[in-house]
């Protein structure tokens, strides 16, 4: 055996330096499922106190903070990480890689991510819990009225993670471009490929707005500018600007990835290809770029004029349209097909039913007037819920049980998966329906109870239930996960019988993915009888020489502890302590660029 | 099928016979791109906006700022010297050169530190108005790209002066390279819509 | 041999051809002369009302000239075009965008 060392042991330290995709996937799901639990609790506290009218289950200071934790952390720390998750654990499978371009820059994503999260949820042990909501708006952030570390908390956290996101969309752009298999042309790579490469470059481009605006509060809060101080010129709507130019392409960051997971499991069980491929290729494509042209849809009520809030009236209006072709494709590809209702086909349908009634309730925001009726009230809450922890988190889950066994080697129960299905589905509309209802009857968001005269005490209820429905399928999701971890059936290398790549390798994976690079004909190379036994004759068997992967390494842990540390430093509102962290990052940093990857460790 | 391995299992494999690090870096500046527009955005909504002085016309040194751009301009020449005379393999020209590119880059920001110690005396502080605050930021944080891009032409030197700078590793000083230039097309947005049109 | 020196070996000719050393620095005289036109023309009151796009065209030129030769653009793969103009596309839309917002659209008074 050589003495390469690529960590494939199963030690913590082996966890600790990896810089196998597959591990850092699996890890990136547990982290954003364990945030799931915590910011499924916020919204527990938060429909716990909004029971009935006028309670004081908690306080209005704890409220706001349960809302903006709870938002920032489903998000944050777990949407985002868990579409990361599965970038990770299958894009390579799918192209027929070894790993992503850059593998230490990926580990070093995912400890920047983890230290981010850690830090964000370490205010609460310091009695300074974030509490100006998800969005943060300006000046209710600045100093003068919010004096104290609850907001730095916010913005030095959620700096942290921008840079994690940065680095891993180009790492995936990067691994998209260049490191395909051979025949596997751009209009041949699976949906969920595809997508992962257009969610990327809206990452690339829209967290670094993200950052600015960021960066601009912190230099109020830390160093008396003036960016958002309206005595001195600045003006809080630019908060608003640069918040939204990031906040609507990442509503489509949270989406794509979910699209390009049902693009992938629908055509598996209609035992069909996905009908109008590059249609889905380029409405996606277009989504990413028009989702630039519509932010401020969300500040229809900042006074931005006649003219402009015309123009994004029209471009949201539009930007419906190639969201509304992708789901035309995925029921015609259904049409016709032998349908297979596995839970990851429910959670498909699911998708497309919820996801629809998400994009009503969206269209119907568009209007300029008729949001101002409903801007800030409980039909928003209503239907961002629909197209996020309806539209976003069923496509993940219907990925968790379509890709367990490929990355598990063991079936998932399918018997509790439908249990877990049908508990999410009657409590996600339980909980989430009614806030139309509540929302036309002008109950306000953000506000930590209600009046009995509102007449908004049903729906309030019926929401209360639904969200503890809700979360008892989120606890049978977990016992599912755990026990078919354990002792689910041992599964093939394509239980499903599908067509990408992905599924011509052993389950799980061995580390280097592929004994031999395959060579790729079409979009659907296992479904094609002589296709597939090409593939599998060289992805099935041990290869005569075990492939080299890179060396694992403890550089990703601390230069991600270097770059947390940097943002932390800021808080002590001394200009050069950041400046420290930033020598002990370019220390780092410097070692790295001389670390060979490939070097033969000493036996 | 044979099981031998094929070019596609050599861990150098790629899809479009493009440097891997050069695809990854160009999409990164792509992704700069939009962290400066955001912060010159800033700049461009807030002019006009100051509510107190200094004003840029009362502060701004368009002779002193025309010479640094253009030492800036020259840096980069030198860089694609010092990247053709590593190509070469030549360590004099590659060494000369990339010591002039920190020679260049370092004047460039000693006139910034110039010319910030200059405005503070002034009174334009980050915090004395909107001007100062979308000013400093905006070129402190270029400034910090050409202080990082000083360092990293720092090692190159030492590198190349050392002999381990030669025509296989044309690909780190290009990317290098990139970055370098990078940084002076920023500024040259920066010089045009700061200086030039106040 | 590590894994950058072997990659970077294998594509050592792929930029396509290499520009003399003239070359360079004829690009470097015209960046320094259009430099100092535009300097002139910001001190020359007469064009003061075509200053703005005078000089947003002569910088375009600039940034062009040091994109296309100095980081060799134009000769390399259109992938490398491609990457870098879709953030430069958006980052662009983006200034544009805020400043029509700010200084070019009435807003609701009071």
């Amino acid at each position: 055996m050589s003495g390469h060392d690529s960590g494939h042991g199963n030690g913590l330290w082996s966890w600790i330096t990896t810089v196998d995709h597959k591990r850092i996937g699996v890890m990136y799901f547990i982290a954003a499922l364990v945030f799931f639990v915590v910011a499924g609790a916020e919204a527990l506290l938060i429909r716990i106190q909004l029971w009935g009218p006028e309670r004081d289950f908690i306080s209005a200071e704890t409220y706001n903070q349960m809302f903006t934790m709870h938002g920032t952390t489903m998000i944050f720390l777990v949407a985002m990480p868990l579409s990361v998750a599965f970038f990770n654990l299958i894009v390579p499978l799918q192209i027929g890689a070894r790993d992503v371009a850059f593998p230490r820059l990926n580990a070093l994503s995912f400890w920047i991510f983890l230290f981010g999260g850690i830090f964000l949820n370490s205010s609460f042990l310091f009695g300074a819990v974030p509490d100006t909501s998800w969005v943060g708006y300006a000046n209710l952030t600045s100093s003068q009225f919010s004096p104290g570390r609850n907001v730095d908390f916010w913005l030095l956290g959620l700096s942290i993670l921008g840079v994690s996101s940065i680095i891993g969309g180009v790492n995936f752009i990067t691994t998209i471009i260049n490191l395909r298999a051979p025949g596997m042309k751009l209009m041949r790579m699976p949906l969920f490929t595809w997508m992962t490469f257009v969610t990327s470059f809206i990452l690339v481009t829209a967290l670094p707005v993200f950052a600015v605006a960021l960066i601009l509060l912190l230099f109020d809060r830390f160093f008396g500018a003036n960016f958002y101080r309206p005595t001195a010129g600045g003006d809080p709507v630019l908060w608003q600007h640069l918040f939204w130019l990031f906040g609507h392409p990442e509503v489509y960051i949270l989406i794509l990835p979910s699209f390009g997971v049902i693009s992938d499991v629908i055509p598996t069980f209609s035992r069909k290809p996905l009908f109008g491929y590059p249609i889905v290729v380029y409405a996606g494509i277009l989504i990413g770029f028009l989702g630039w042209g519509v932010w401020s849809h969300h500040m229809f009520t900042s006074g931005l004029g006649p003219i402009a809030d015309a123009f994004f009236v029209a471009s949201t209006m539009i930007i419906a349209i190639p969201t509304g072709v992708k789901i035309f494709n995925w029921i015609a590809t259904m049409w016709g097909g032998q349908i297979q209702l596995t839970t990851a086909m429910l959670y498909c349908i699911g998708l497309l039913a919820i996801f629809t009634l998400g994009g009503l309730s969206g269209i119907m925001h568009s209007s300029a007037p008729v949001n101002l009726q409903q801007h800030d009230s409980y039909f928003v809450v209503g239907h961002f819920h629909y197209v996020v922890a309806g539209g976003v988190m069923m496509g993940l889950f219907a990925g968790l049980y379509y890709w367990f066994p490929k990355i598990t080697g063991r079936m998932m129960d399918e018997r509790l998966g439908k249990i877990n299905f049908w508990t999410y589905f009657v409590g996600f509309n339980l909980t989430f329906f009614p806030m139309h209802i509540s929302g036309l009857y002008g109950m306000p968001r953000r506000t930590w109870t209600y009046a009995a005269e509102l007449n908004v005490s049903l729906p309030n209820m019926l929401s209360t239930i639904g969200a503890f429905i809700f979360a008892l399928s989120a606890l049978i999701l977990v016992y599912t996960l755990i026990k078919s971890a354990l002792a689910g059936e041992p599964a093939g290398p394509n239980p499903w019988k599908a067509a990408t790549l992905e599924w011509s390798i052993p389950s799980p994976p061995p580390h280097y993915n592929f004994a031999v690079i395959p060579t790729v004909r079409s979009r659907e190379p296992l479904w094609r009888e002589d296709e597939r036994r090409e593939i599998e004759a060289v992805t099935l068997k041990e290869p005569d020489v075990e492939p080299v992967m890179p060396n694992s390494s403890y550089l990703p842990l601390l230069l991600a502890s270097g770059v947390a540390m940097t943002w932390i430093l800021v808080m002590t509102g001394k200009w050069w302590a950041p400046l420290i962290g930033l020598a002990y990052t370019g220390v780092w940093i410097i070692v790295w660029a001389f670390e060979d990857p490939f070097a033969k460790k000493g036996a | 099928m044979s099981m031998e391995a094929t070019a596609a299992d050599d861990h150098d494999y790629t899809s479009t016979g493009l440097p891997t690090w050069k695809v990854g870096f160009w999409t990164f500046m792509g992704s700069e791109c939009l962290f400066f527009a955001s912060l010159i955005s800033t700049y461009m909504v807030y002019k006009g906006a100051s509510t107190t002085g200094p004003f840029p016309a009362e502060v701004l040194n368009i002779p002193l700022t025309s010479i640094s751009t253009f030492v800036l301009l020259m840096s980069s020449t030198a860089m694609v010297l010092a990247l053709d005379g590593v190509q070469r393999g030549s360590r004099k020209l590659a060494s000369f050169w990339l010591a002039m590119v920190i020679v260049l880059g370092g004047t460039f920001l000693g006139f910034q530190v110039y010319e910030f110690t200059h405005f503070v005396h002034e009174g334009l502080t980050i915090s004395q108005n909107v001007f100062g605050s979308s000013f400093f930021v905006l070129t402190g944080f270029h400034g910090a790209h050409v202080t990082v891009g000083v360092l990293w032409m720092t090692i190159l030197f030492t590198m190349s002066v050392r002999g381990k700078l030669t025509p296989a590793d044309a690909l780190k000083v290009e990317i290098a390279g990139l970055y370098w230039h990078f940084v002076d097309i920023v500024w040259i947005v920066i010089f045009t819509l700061i200086y030039l049109l106040q | 041999m590590s894994n950058f020196e072997v990659a970077a070996e294998a594509q050592v000719h792929e930029g396509g051809s290499h520009a003399s050393v003239g070359f360079y620095w004829t690009i470097a005289g015209v960046l320094a002369v259009i430099t100092a036109v535009e300097v002139a023309i910001f001190y020359i009151d007469a064009l003061a009302p075509a200053l703005a796009p005078i000089l947003l065209t002569l910088s375009a030129v600039k940034f062009a000239l040091v994109v296309m030769f100095f980081m060799h653009l134009k000769f390399d793969s259109k992938i490398f075009t491609g990457v870098f103009v879709a953030g430069l596309s958006i980052g662009a839309f983006v200034v544009v965008a805020l400043i029509m917002l700010y200084h070019f659209l009435p807003r609701l008074e009071g």
